[in-house]
This record gives C-alpha cells, sequence and structure tokens, in this order.
C-alpha cells in the first residue's frame, strides 16, 4: 500500500506543480476536486430538469422527444443536454482524481476513514445515475445497455424470469420498465446528493464551491464542448436488432463490454472485490494514531478559536463544567481528533514566554505538548552558529521533515503558535525563522498553511505580533517530493538573513495571555 | 500577462473537457463481428411436477397439525426440461435444464445466444418436458434468413406448446 501510495503521489506531484505555477494555488483545479464535483452535480441537476420539461416519459415516445431536444430546439434544450452528459461524465473523472489524490495523500485512514467509507456509495450512486440515464434516450446505445444491464441483473439469483427478456423481440417489452428507469434516473441522483452531504459532515469548512473563476471557465468550456460537438442519440433502439457498433460512453459503462469479455459473473465479482477493498483500506493497516488533544480548563476561556480552526470539527465549545466566570470550554471529541496540533497554534494560551513550570495552554496535545516544543526549539537553537542562524519550523508532511540539524519538525506547521515565532526571535535565539509546510494546494492537514498564512498576516487570530520583523520569517511550502527546492530556498533566506544587519533587540514585554479582541474576530469572520 | 494567463488556464480546461466530451461515444464497441447475427433461444417454461398427487389416509390427517391438515399431499417439485438447438443439422446446444426456485417449483429458464454468420440456416428445436426416456414433447424444424446484426428471437409459447422463430 505504501509503495502504491508514493509512487501515485510522485505522479501527481508531477501534474499538481505545473498546475499551481498556470492556476496559482488557490485556482488549481486539483486542489478543487471535491468542489468541482458538487459544482459539475448542480448543473447536471439544472440542465437535468430542463430536459425534462422536454422528455416524454413513454417508451415509444422518449426517443422522439429527445431527437426534438437535441435537433429542433437544438440552441438551447440541445445544448442543455450536452451540458447533461458532460457534465455527469466529468463527475466521473472528478470522482476518479479526486479518490485517487485523497488515497495518494494519505487521507483515508484514521478519522479520515468516514469520508473515505461515505465515497463508496457515491461511486455506486453515480452509476446507478448515469445508466439509468442512458436508457432514458432509447437509441441503439440504450437498447444496449438495457440488454446488457438486465443480462447482469439476470445472473444474480434474485428474478425468476430473466429480465433481459424485456429488451429482445419477445413481445413482453412493456413500459412498465421503462417507468422504473425514469423514476430511477430521479431518485437515485438525490439519494446521491443526500450521501455527498454526509460524505463532507465530518469536515470543517469543507470547499463545495470552486473559486468564481474557475467555475465560469468551466461554465465557458462546457458551453464551446456542446457547440463543439453536441450530444446526440445513436438511432432508435429495435430489438429485432443487435445493438452492434455503439458509441459506449467510457466513463459510466467501461465494465459493459467486460461483460462479454469475461462474463457476468466475473463482472459482479470485480465490482465486489473493488467496494470490499475499498471498504477495507482505511483499515489495511490502520494508521497509527497519536494521543487526542486534551483541554485544560484552568487555560481555557472558552473563546472558541480551536474549535474554529480545528480541520476536524473535533472540538465543541460546551457550557461551563469548572467555576471559572466564563459561559464555555472547548471539548474535543477523541474519535475526530488527529492531533494534528493546529488547536495548539490557536489557542491565546498559547504562549512560550511564559516560564516552564508555567507553560501550560488551554489545549495541548499529550505526546507532543506545546512545552515540549519549546524545548526542542530552545535546544535546537542552541546548536545554530554563525551569521545567519536560521531555524526551521517544519511540518512532518512537507519538504523539510527530513532535515537534521537545524530544523524542529511538528505535525502541521500550524501547531506552532504565532507567538513562538516571536519569542524565536526576540530572545535572539535565531536570526531567522523558516516555516515549511506542506504544498500550498495540498496541505496534509487541509488548513494547516491557510491558517499560518492568515495568522502571519494579521488576518486571524492569533496575530503574529506587529514588532516580528517580517522580512526574517520565510515560509516555503513544498511537498515530501520538492526537497531540493525547500533546500534552495532555505539556503537563499539563510544568505539574505546573514547580509542583514543585527537584529536591534528590544527586551520582550512579559506578555499577558491576550483576551478576545471583539473586533480583530470580526474582521477575520468578515474574511472567511 | 493576466489576459495571457487567463486564456492558457481556459485552454487547458477545454482541452480536458473536449477529451472527456470525446471518449462520451467514441471508440464504438461491436458486439458481434460484421456480417453475423444472433440467434437467440430464450422462454420460460415449467414443466409438470414431478409426481401424482395422493389422497392421505385419515390417520395420515390427523397426524398433521391442525393448522396444516390437508387431503392431498403434492409433490411441489417440478421436473428439469430438455433442450436441445441444432444449427444446420449440427447439435449446437443440449441441455436439461433445472426448476427455479429454492423448492424447485418455478419454471426452468432459458436464455442462450448463438452468434451465426449472416445467410440461410436451418434451425431445428426441441423440448421434453413430460417424464418420457427419450424422444421430444414439442420441436419445430426452420430455415430462416438471418440478416447482418439481425436478433432472431426462439421463443417458446407454453399457452399453445409452440416454438415461435421471429
Ligand atoms: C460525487 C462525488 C464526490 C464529491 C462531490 C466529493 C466531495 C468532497 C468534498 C467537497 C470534500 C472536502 C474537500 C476539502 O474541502 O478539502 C471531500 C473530501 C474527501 N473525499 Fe470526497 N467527494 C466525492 C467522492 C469521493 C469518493 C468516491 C471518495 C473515495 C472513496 C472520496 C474520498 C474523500 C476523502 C477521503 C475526503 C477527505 C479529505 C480530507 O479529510 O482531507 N470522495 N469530498
Ligand atoms: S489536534 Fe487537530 S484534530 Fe485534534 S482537536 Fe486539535 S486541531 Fe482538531
Ligand atoms: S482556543 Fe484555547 S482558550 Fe480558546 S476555547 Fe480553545 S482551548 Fe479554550
Amino acid at each position: 500500500m505504501n509503495v502504491i501510495r508514493k509512487v501515485l503521489r510522485a505522479g501527481f506531484e508531477l501534474i499538481e506543480r505545473p498546475f499551481d505555477r498556470l492556476f496559482s494555488p488557490s485556482l488549481n483545479p486539483l486542489a478543487q476536486l471535491g468542489a468541482l464535483g458538487f459544482f459539475f452535480f448542480w448543473i447536471v441537476a439544472v440542465s437535468g430538469i430542463y430536459l425534462f420539461i422536454f422528455f416524454d416519459t413513454g417508451i415509444d415516445r422518449a426517443y422522439q422527444s429527445v431527437e426534438y431536444i437535441s435537433r429542433d430546439q437544438w440552441f438551447h434544450a440541445g445544448v442543455m443536454r450536452s451540458f447533461h452528459r458532460y457534465a455527469s461524465d466529468l463527475m466521473v473523472v472528478m470522482v476518479a482524481v479526486h479518490l485517487l489524490r485523497e488515497f495518494s495523500l494519505d487521507h483515508y485512514r484514521g478519522v479520515r476513514w468516514f469520508s473515505w467509507f461515505t465515497g463508496l456509495p457515491i461511486i455506486w450512486l453515480l452509476y446507478v445515475s448515469g445508466i439509468t440515464g442512458y436508457w432514458l434516450v432509447w437509441d441503439k446505445l440504450a437498447q444496449f445497455v438495457a440488454l446488457v444491464s438486465s443480462e447482469l441483473l439476470d445472473w444474480l439469483p434474485i428474478f425468476g424470469e430473466p429480465i433481459a427478456r424485456n429488451f429482445i423481440a419477445t413481445g413482453t417489452l412493456t413500459s412498465r420498465f421503462f417507468s422504473l428507469m425514469v423514476f430511477m434516473h430521479v431518485a437515485v441522483p438525490l439519494f446521491l446528493l443526500f450521501i455527498m452531504w454526509v460524505h463532507i459532515l465530518r469536515i470543517s469548512r469543507p470547499k463545495v464551491n470552486p473559486p468564481r473563476t474557475l467555475a465560469l471557465m468551466s461554465l465557458a468550456a462546457l458551453l464551446a464542448v456542446s457547440i463543439w460537438r453536441p450530444a446526440l442519440s445513436q438511432g432508435p433502439a429495435d430489438l429485432a436488432k443487435v445493438p452492434n457498433n455503439v458509441g459506449l460512453d467510457w466513463f459510466y459503462l467501461p465494465l459493459y463490454p467486460l461483460t462479454e469479455l469475461w462474463g457476468n459473473g466475473a463482472v459482479w465479482a470485480f465490482l465486489g472485490a473493488f467496494s470490499l477493498m475499498i471498504a477495507l483500506m482505511p483499515w489495511l493497516p490502520p494508521l497509527r494514531r497519536a494521543r487526542a488533544a486534551v483541554i485544560d480548563l484552568d487555560h481555557c476561556n472558552g473563546c472558541a478559536r480551536c474549535a474554529e480552526d480545528c480541520p476536524y470539527e473535533a472540538i465543541r465549545l460546551v457550557p461551563r463544567t469548572d467555576k471559572l466566570p466564563f459561559p464555555t470550554q472547548a471539548e474535543v471529541n477523541p474519535t475526530l481528533c488527529v492531533s494534528c496540533g493546529i488547536c495548539v497554534g490557536s489557542c491565546p494560551s498559547s504562549t512560550p514566554f511564559r516560564r516552564t513550570d508555567e507553560l501550560k495552554t488551554g489545549i495541548d496535545l499529550p505526546e507532543y505538548s506545546l512545552r515540549e516544543l519549546r524545548e526542542r526549539v530552545m535546544d535546537t537553537a542552541a546548536g545554530l552558529s554563525g551569521p545567519g542562524r536560521v531555524l526551521v519550523l517544519a511540518c512532518e508532511h512537507g519538504a523539510a521533515a527530513g532535515r537534521l540539524g537545524d530544523t524542529v519538525v511538528m505535525p502541521c506547521v500550524a501547531m506552532a503558535p504565532p507567538s513562538l515565532i516571536d519569542f524565536i526571535l526576540s530572545r535572539d535565539l535565531a536570526d531567522g525563522v523558516v516555516v515549511a509546510g506542506c504544498a500550498e494546494s495540498a496541505c496534509y492537514n487541509r488548513l494547516g498553511v491557510q491558517w499560518t498564512e492568515q495568522r502571519f498576516a494579521a488576518e486571524r487570530d492569533p496575530y503574529l505580533r506587529a514588532r516580528v520583523p517580517r522580512e526574517r520569517i520565510a515560509m516555503v511550502w513544498a511537498s515530501a517530493l520538492a526537497a531540493s527546492r525547500a533546500e534552495t530556498e532555505i539556503a537563499e533566506f539563510a544568505e539574505r538573513v546573514a547580509a542583514m544587519p543585527p537584529k536591534r533587540l528590544r527586551s520582550p514585554l512579559p506578555v499577558s495571555s491576550p483576551t478576545r479582541q471583539p473586533k480583530a474576530l470580526e474582521t477575520e469572520r468578515g474574511a472567511t | 500577462m493576466k489576459a495571457v494567463r487567463l486564456t492558457g488556464q481556459f485552454i487547458v480546461i477545454v482541452a480536458l473537457f473536449a477529451g472527456v466530451a470525446a471518449l462520451s461515444d467514441w471508440p464504438t464497441w461491436g458486439q458481434i463481428p460484421k456480417g453475423t447475427g444472433v440467434v437467440m433461444l430464450t422462454f420460460v417454461h415449467g414443466a409438470d411436477r414431478k409426481g401424482e398427487c395422493r389422497r392421505l389416509t385419515p390417520e395420515e390427517i390427523a397426524k398433521l397439525p391442525p393448522n396444516m391438515r390437508r387431503v392431498k399431499d403434492c409433490p411441489r417439485g417440478r421436473r428439469a426440461i430438455y433442450v436441445e438447438l441444432d444449427v444446420d443439422g449440427r447439435g449446437v446446444y443440449q441441455a436439461s435444464l433445472q426448476p427455479t426456485g429454492i423448492a424447485g417449483d418455478g419454471p426452468s429458464r432459458v436464455y442462450q445466444r448463438f452468434v451465426l454468420p449472416a445467410g440461410k440456416h436451418d434451425l431445428a428445436v426441441r423440448l421434453r418436458d413430460t417424464a418420457r426416456a427419450d424422444g421430444f414433447d414439442h420441436q419445430r424444424r426452420d430455415s430462416v434468413e438471418l440478416a447482418p446484426d439481425q436478433m432472431l428471437v426462439i421463443d417458446y409459447r407454453p399457452e399453445s406448446g409452440s416454438f415461435v422463430f421471429r
């Protein structure tokens, strides 16, 4: 599994980085796959409703009504038909790439099992939606789909009479089955939407809408393609003939030729094995998980920053259980927590300026406490020498994770509270600090890069204080496979730092635990 | 510069979408080779029950639980049916088809496809659905002209006890 994942990740890197450059990390479609899935779903839904106005649901007139859509009314209904088909196909592409990408990022185990597992019914429902859709046109392809699907179903010992007999010239063809398909083609996508909603239940701030530029470009591209190559039918179904040489939709129907090449039993075996594999993968092997974050009520004032920043919906605010004069306190759900430490970085009580015996914070990782983080920083800093002493704070999933010597590794760079940077520079532990995380569009913890950037830019609590010299901080966003680029960037930064005049050290003010600033929080809410 | 970049992005998206659109109905898939047609042998037919019904004796009836008492005992299982198909005098299919259903009381079914070159063919189909050991209860022999891509169905009508070619 590990090897496959690494190879896949390397493959994705090859496409993702050029895409980052062409689109910018925030527009990169590969980092927007889930959102694009929702976007295409909405296009399919709207165009489907539009087509339904013109569609005749009886088996005798269905084909004619679709011909009317594509020929007589091509400039609106025909275009909608193409939108409907191509957006559906794009959903399959999106699902396939999304699945592979989440796998390659090791996003399928641990607490993420939920999203992975609910992806499986999504695949089945998506395919049932698409296959029933092709049925409705009742052209040659529909006849092929009907015949092969029912032969496939007949292989299962469920039906008394072979349903395939409905789709050959036995005189038994009734519109009963067809009406069932029309019903399914409406009901199954609705159910799909419901499961899509369940799929993202446990993800905080899921991206369900692509950036507007990307959405507009996709719509324009769909329009262009629809005009260049409108979706058309393939001649009326004729039960007295074999539906031979049909143009297949290779996204929805790739297994259909296989029913003939391998046999129906083998296709079912393949589907069963595939589903079983997807269903079991999160536990093959399970992710070793560090212990969940814990709250220290004496240092928690219920400010909710940790709950806002946790990418896994693992923190809730609950009514106070002790005597401190705050209405709420944070509570961690250990089954959802991945111990990324992002909450530690967000808690206003996380101030390394405190004395060691006092260095406690509102929320901390039992296996890697803030105190230990500060100790590692101080130990590592003690080993730095020469002009341009640069300390690297690295994410364990990013390019700098394997560096030795001047590097402190943590589960996510967003674990480091901004005050830690202030601490390092103002206590003269180093001349410059590099914050080295994952690639910008592929953060292992989804939101770590974003939160770090926003905190440093004073757009998100807790802020990096204004007194911290920004020129002495560098952010390096590079995946584990881009270690050499990261190395170059760190070396260049070290040179720049070495050339800087010595820091004017201000004696650090004793930092009291900053209280919530309502105004700052307003702007933060507005910005997200 | 911004426009160039946007154009580049748009071109990439259009190219991807065009590729997807192209694969949505191309390449084509041929189920059967050119110049052939299909003869489909398919029907659903239940043979007789395996045995005669037997009148139960009053003692036997008394032994049954009250809610299950009945006068006759009928075996539910059906016999298998035996089917043969010859094409141009050559036997291409012989099968003894077991009844469906857990209790073996459902009809037997056959669904079999034969790909033949287009042209004239001599088809003979035979069915045995009674207890007899040899010979056939129903049969039909006919010569048909199979057109390319034609799907010719051999069906059996239990109501009339006859085979239908169409
Ligand atoms: C219609 C199909 C699908 C849609 C619309 C969809 C949508 C989404 C969205 C919006 C997210 C949140 C992404 C984010 O904000 O970072 C997500 C996450 C995820 N999806 Fe899907 N998805 C689909 C199918 C699948 C399938 C088939 C699988 C795999 C079997 C899958 C696996 C995952 C996983 C593991 C995550 C969690 C990522 C994380 O925790 O960082 N998805 N999906
Ligand atoms: S460690 Fe990460 S997952 Fe756990 S509560 Fe904190 S932010 Fe959430
Ligand atoms: S960020 Fe810290 S103080 Fe605020 S609610 Fe979370 S644990 Fe409590």
